[in-house]
């Protein structure tokens, strides 16, 4: 069972590391899917046994990350004609080799971590740091609102790996609470690409701060 | 002669002295007789070097060391100087490459008549002697003596040719930069210095606690004169504005002389702690890559050979961070591998930049060009310097079986070790093997960059297409490098016992190689394999000449798609043939580009222009010093141009230190 | 000694795999298994025309590449078999003997003065600044799974254990360095010399007769070693007889001849400013493998 717990984990690394190489709009969501479908398994493989509440959680998060979202943001991106990542703010080599740098860290960081329960396997820590690290350096290194949405959702990809360490511990409600604070952030985050777009006829978010009131 | 009475040091430090005086014989001789001057200066060079390597060998063969020392009148200590395994290890390359620079000095300053050829020997003499002194110093007021010496007598040597525009700034960076660094050497030795009250090196005591501290100091002072990044900015200016046999001997040895301080200093401070040894690995990979990157993007013959040495010392502080990582770590195999790399890439080092810079100098002296763009097919008009580069460049890159490779593979070797034991040592292996790697490709676009431009194809202006072979002293001179850079390749496998005390004193005899050491350094089988290469090459070319007997064999243009009129001018440039990576690296490299590109149907003409400038000095330094003029000048109040004023300076600054003297 | 025999022999077929792979894929007969013969018996029988702007290297180049590669064979193991010759630290004289091997064919190109050999060989440096690490690093990965140091330890070792995911990602990270390195699509057409895909294909333009010949079974040669490297990554736990060692290894290579052709024929080539990524790509994937052993 650690084994195959073990390729999920690499498989989500790898999928991290695409998302953070990838130009193109619908392959990044594609990724997206992917990783979302692939992490509704771990609740189970990380149970060791097939419980309801992990079932529950494995499946919401399966059909919401790798079925909702996407579909959602696949139609935006239809809608406002974008449909791809150009001049990005930190290029995609650069990024491979900074994601690379950081991987390393969230390896040295899980292997230092004590922590109070036992973890299923020993690159889960590592997993969920990196994954959460993904997503936030997709929302800093992207200029599309669309990318910056999708980042956010890494990111709570990575603090759901991250759950699986307490998977014993943790409150199914509070994952299904922070599921639900990402679904309803998603869905704002949607409608205000949608104005932005309509409003400003791009989605470029570094253009924003000319809406700032200037300072005397 | 003196072999027996004084022993090896003996013997070395007449071949200093000789070096002194027969470079000031040139000089006063130069006035009446430049054949004379010639051969006293570039004679005494020769034989000098010829007595200091004897000598530096066999030292390192008894492997004993021997101690001289004589009361001066300078405070702090005894006049002393000494000859262990590691000076006598930095001896090698300082007298081998010397000697056969001398050789090929005396062509390449031929063709100037009318010219004092003394003024060259001289300082190059002495620039000989003290980097020796510097090498053979124990005590720290004679080192810092020897070092400013080396620093002043370079100095001369790069401002040689004063009357072209760029080479008075040149010096004066060189003067600054290498006095910068020579501060911190102050405070180090004051520092160490400080327990005893003596300067001698013996006595010399690490302030508890304070090691590592102490050594950033040395790597900092040192690390300037070895052109650690980014204290690296003098060299990539002084090295192309010296005449070339000055940038050979500058490149490949003086600046090793801040490689042997931050070794011997090693050896002073007997242990560091473990931050030291990350810092010096990071900063070699550092050095490294951007040393070889910045080479990657320079049109100037020279200056790219400079920033390739910032590369090779990266290489060396790589090997001598891995060393000390094993030390810390407790790693023995690690921390001789890691040492013996470093030694030996010193030595490997000295011979192919040597040889390099000889060669750009041999096509600089036909053509009268440093500039790769204007350069082309040098090999068909001048066939033994450009095998000779060849050579050079493919040592360079770190190919069998030429020198450079054995020491690269002790560094990885030592990394190895590293990455499949446990610990630190496993960063730091993966470290060293990826920059290594990195290191290795780009060096290979680099120097198939300037062997391919500048001496294959056809030649791409008029001054190239004239180029004549250069005399014999310069032809057999650089046969010797590139016959010692084939030969240190396949000899030097056999010849590492010879390392093992110089690794033993680095590694503080903490790191006693377990085993007879030339298994634990270079398997026997590899070198067969590296014998077995040419053999081979060799064979399949009989069987090509067999085959190509009685075939016919026809000349004809190079194949140009039907093209009409070909001209040399099609051929790819040095930029472009590096455009792809400079590209991909222009983050870091910062090209300045400016380009006019054709426009319209029928385009007229268009214009390119890039050039690479420092970024370390562009992004750092200049804003730093220009910063510190502007504080600076605001005292100009008080330089009043008068004698009295100054005085009245003098006089406040004594009445204030009688009164700190006597209140405190 | 016979896996020599047999690479130098054998090699030649490589390409001719590929070539028939796509054949089929085409719907087309293609040459036949022995055309690796013909042509290099062709080539070694003719005379040859030389560029006048060309000199000794010109000539040199292939011949020590050739060379280079025979060398490398020997510390060269076969699919857990080990080689003949093996010690600490010889994967990192495999991967320079191929440097220096790419180091003069680069040479050897750009003694033609010619702009399209000029455009190949900076092709093929740029290609290798990024190959080189990549090949490094899963090679270190390798010496780490397996706590060994030689060639033949390591994928000795590796056959007996070995982690599944491990195995993956190394082998997918060492199949586009096999790709890159043999110049393959979608790195480099290997069919064409023109325009966009110029790069190994363009750098051997003006080479002809027996030079020309020692460049096509050098090629075959270098398919064959990347090649063993990858094929040694796969899971042959369970044989434990040299013959049947043997026959695995070669079943590798072919069926990662076969691989290749269908990579060939399903893929087109990347545009060249993609490459690096894909490279860097590669490189990740053997760094990733390489922090796998760290658990």
């Amino acid at each position: 069972m650690q084994d195959w717990m073990g390729n999920v984990l690499i498989a989500l690394i790898l999928t991290d590391l695409l998302l953070l190489g990838s130009s193109q709009l619908r392959n990044a969501i594609r990724l997206m899917a992917v990783q979302g479908f692939v992490l509704g398994l771990l609740p189970w493989l990380a149970h060791g046994k097939l419980t309801g509440a992990a079932l529950l959680m494995g499946a919401t998060s399966a059909v919401l990350k790798g079925g909702v979202f996407p579909a959602l943001l696949r139609w935006a991106s239809r809608e406002i004609h974008v449909r791809r990542e150009i001049e990005p703010l930190v290029g995609y080599i650069p990024s491979l080799l900074i994601g690379l740098g950081v991987l390393t860290g969230a390896f040295v960081a899980g292997a230092r971590l004590t922590l109070p329960w036992a973890s299923p396997s020993p690159l889960l820590i590592p997993t969920g740091l990196f994954t959460a690290w993904t997503g936030l350096f997709l929302i800093m290194a992207r200029r599309k609102a669309l990318t910056q949405v999708l980042g956010y959702i890494v990111l709570e990809n990575g603090i759901f790996i991250l759950g699986m360490v307490v998977v014993e511990a943790m409150p199914l409600l509070v994952e299904l609470g922070v599921l639900l604070d990402v679904f309803a952030g998603v869905f704002v985050m949607g409608i205000l690409v949608f104005h932005i777009n309509r409003e400003f006829s791009h989605i470029d978010v570094d253009q924003l701060d000319a809406l700032r009131e200037e300072t005397l | 002669m003196a072999l027996g009475a004084g022993g090896p040091l003996g013997v070395a430090l007449v071949a200093l002295a000789l070096l002194a005086f027969s470079g000031l014989g040139a000089w006063l001789a130069g006035g009446r007789s430049e054949r004379g001057s010639v051969w006293l200066g570039a004679g005494g060079a020769v034989a000098a070097c010829g007595l200091g390597l004897l000598a530096s060998v066999r030292a390192l063969w008894v492997s004993g060391e021997c101690l001289l020392s004589a009361p001066w009148r300078i405070p702090y200590g005894e006049f002393q100087v000494g000859l262990d395994p590691l000076s006598s290890f930095f001896l090698i390359p300082l007298f081998l490459l010397s000697g056969v620079v001398a050789v090929y000095s005396v062509g390449y300053f031929r063709p100037w008549p009318g010219r004092n050829p003394g003024r060259f020997w001289l300082f190059y003499n002495w620039l000989v002697a003290c980097m020796g002194l510097v090498i053979l110093a124990r005590n720290g007021v004679l080192f810092l003596v020897a070092w400013e010496a080396m620093a002043l007598a370079s100095f001369f040597l790069v401002v040689y040719d004063w009357q072209e525009a760029e080479v008075g700034p040149a010096g004066w960076l060189y003067l600054v930069a290498t006095h910068l660094g020579t501060a911190f050497l102050i405070a180090l030795f004051v520092w160490l210095g400080r327990e005893s009250g003596a300067q001698d090196f013996a006595r010399y005591a690490a302030p508890a606690g304070m090691a590592g501290w102490v050594f950033l100091l040395g790597l900092i002072g040192f690390g300037t004169k070895a052109g650690l990044y980014p204290l690296h900015v003098w060299l990539p200016v002084a090295h192309p504005a010296a005449p070339s046999p000055v940038s050979a001997v500058m490149s490949g040895m003086m600046i090793k002389t801040g490689v042997y301080g931050i070794a011997r200093l090693l050896v002073l401070l007997g242990d560091v702690p473990a931050w030291c040894a990350w810092l010096v690995l990071l900063t070699g990979a550092a050095t490294g890559v951007l040393g070889i990157l910045f080479a990657l993007a320079q049109r100037d013959l020279k200056r790219m050979l400079a920033y390739s040495s910032v590369e090779n010392v990266g290489i060396i502080t790589l090997g001598l961070g891995l060393g000390l990582l094993g030390v810390a770590t407790g790693a023995p195999r690690l921390a001789v591998l890691g040492f013996a790399g470093a030694l030996l890439h010193v030595l490997n080092h000295a011979v192919f930049k040597g040889l390099l810079f000889l060669g750009a100098g041999a096509v600089l002296h036909a053509t009268g060009l440093r500039n790769i763009e204007m350069l082309g097919g040098a090999l068909k008009r001048m066939p033994w310097t450009g095998a000779a580069f060849l050579a050079g460049a493919a040592a360079i890159c770190g190919l069998p079986p030429f020198n450079g490779f054995v020491g690269e593979f002790l560094i990885y070797a030592g990394a190895i070790r590293g990455i499949v034991g446990s610990g630190a040592g496993v960063v730091g292996g993966v470290v060293a093997v990826g920059s290594l790697a990195l290191m290795g490709g780009l060096a290979l676009a680099c120097f198939t960059k300037a062997f391919g431009i500048v001496f294959l194809g056809e030649p791409r202006s008029g001054m190239a297409a004239m180029a004549t072979e250069v005399g014999a002293s310069m032809r057999y001179a650089m046969a010797a490098l590139a016959g010692f850079c084939l030969l240190l390749g396949l000899a030097l496998p056999l010849g590492l016992r010879w390392l093992e005390p110089v690794v033993g004193q680095l590694s503080g005899g903490a790191a006693a190689p377990p085993g007879r050491a030339e298994e634990v350094l270079i398997p026997m089988a590899l070198f067969g394999l590296l014998a077995l290469l040419p053999v081979v090459a060799g064979a399949l070319a009989q069987v090509r000449r067999r085959l190509l007997a009685e075939r016919v064999q026809r000349e004809s243009a190079t194949w140009d798609c039907g093209y009409a009129a070909p001209s040399a001018s099609m051929q790819y440039t040095a930029t472009g043939f590096v455009q792809p990576l400079t590209e991909a690296a222009s983050g870091i490299l910062r090209p300045r580009v400016e380009s006019e590109l054709p426009a319209g149907i029928y385009p007229a003409g268009g214009a390119f222009r890039s050039e690479t400038p420092d970024a370390a000095r562009q992004l750092f330094f200049d804003p730093l010093f220009r910063r510190a003029a502007r504080r600076m000048g605001q005292l100009r109040w008080l330089q009043q141009g008068r004698v009295h004023w100054y005085v009245f300076y003098i006089v406040l600054a004594l009445v204030a230190l009688l009164a700190w003297a006597v209140w405190t | 000694m016979l896996q020599i025999v047999l690479a130098v022999a054998l090699s030649p077929l490589l390409p001719v795999v590929i070539q028939r792979v796509k054949a089929l894929f085409a719907g087309r007969q293609g040459p036949p298994w022995l055309q690796g013969y013909f042509d290099l018996w062709k080539l070694l029988r003719k005379g040859g025309t030389y560029s006048r702007t060309t000199t000794w290297v010109f000539r040199a180049g292939p011949l020590v590449n050739f060379a280079c590669l025979l060398v490398a064979l020997l510390i060269l193991p076969l699919g857990g078999l080990p080689a003949v010759v093996s010690f600490d630290g010889d994967w990192i004289l495999l991967a320079y003997m191929l440097a220096l091997g790419r180091f003069c064919m680069v040479v050897a190109a750009l003694d033609t003065g010619s702009s399209f050999e000029g455009m190949g060989a900076s092709r093929e440096v740029q290609f290798a600044v990024f190959t080189e690490p990549a090949l490094l690093l899963g090679l270190a990965a390798l010496a780490r799974e397996t706590g060994m140091m030689s060639l033949s330890g390591m994928y000795g070792e590796l056959a007996l254990t070995g982690e599944v995911p491990f195995r993956i990602l190394l082998s997918a990270g060492m199949f586009i360095l096999y790709l890159a390195e043999n110049c393959r699509i979608p790195v480099d057409d290997p069919a064409t010399h023109l325009e966009l895909t110029m790069i190994h294909e363009v750098m051997v333009l003006d080479h002809g007769a027996v030079d020309f010949g020692l460049i096509q079974w050098g090629g075959a040669l270098k398919l064959w070693v990347v090649g063993a490297l990858w094929s040694g990554l796969l899971p042959l736990g369970a044989l434990r007889h040299p013959l049947a060692l043997l026959l695995a290894g070669l079943g590798g290579l072919l069926g990662l001849a076969v691989l290749t052709g269908v990579v060939e024929s399903v893929m087109a080539r990347l545009r060249l400013l993609r490459m690096p990524q894909l490279l860097v790509g590669a490189g990740m994937m053997c760094a990733l493998s390489l922090l796998l052993t760290f658990r």
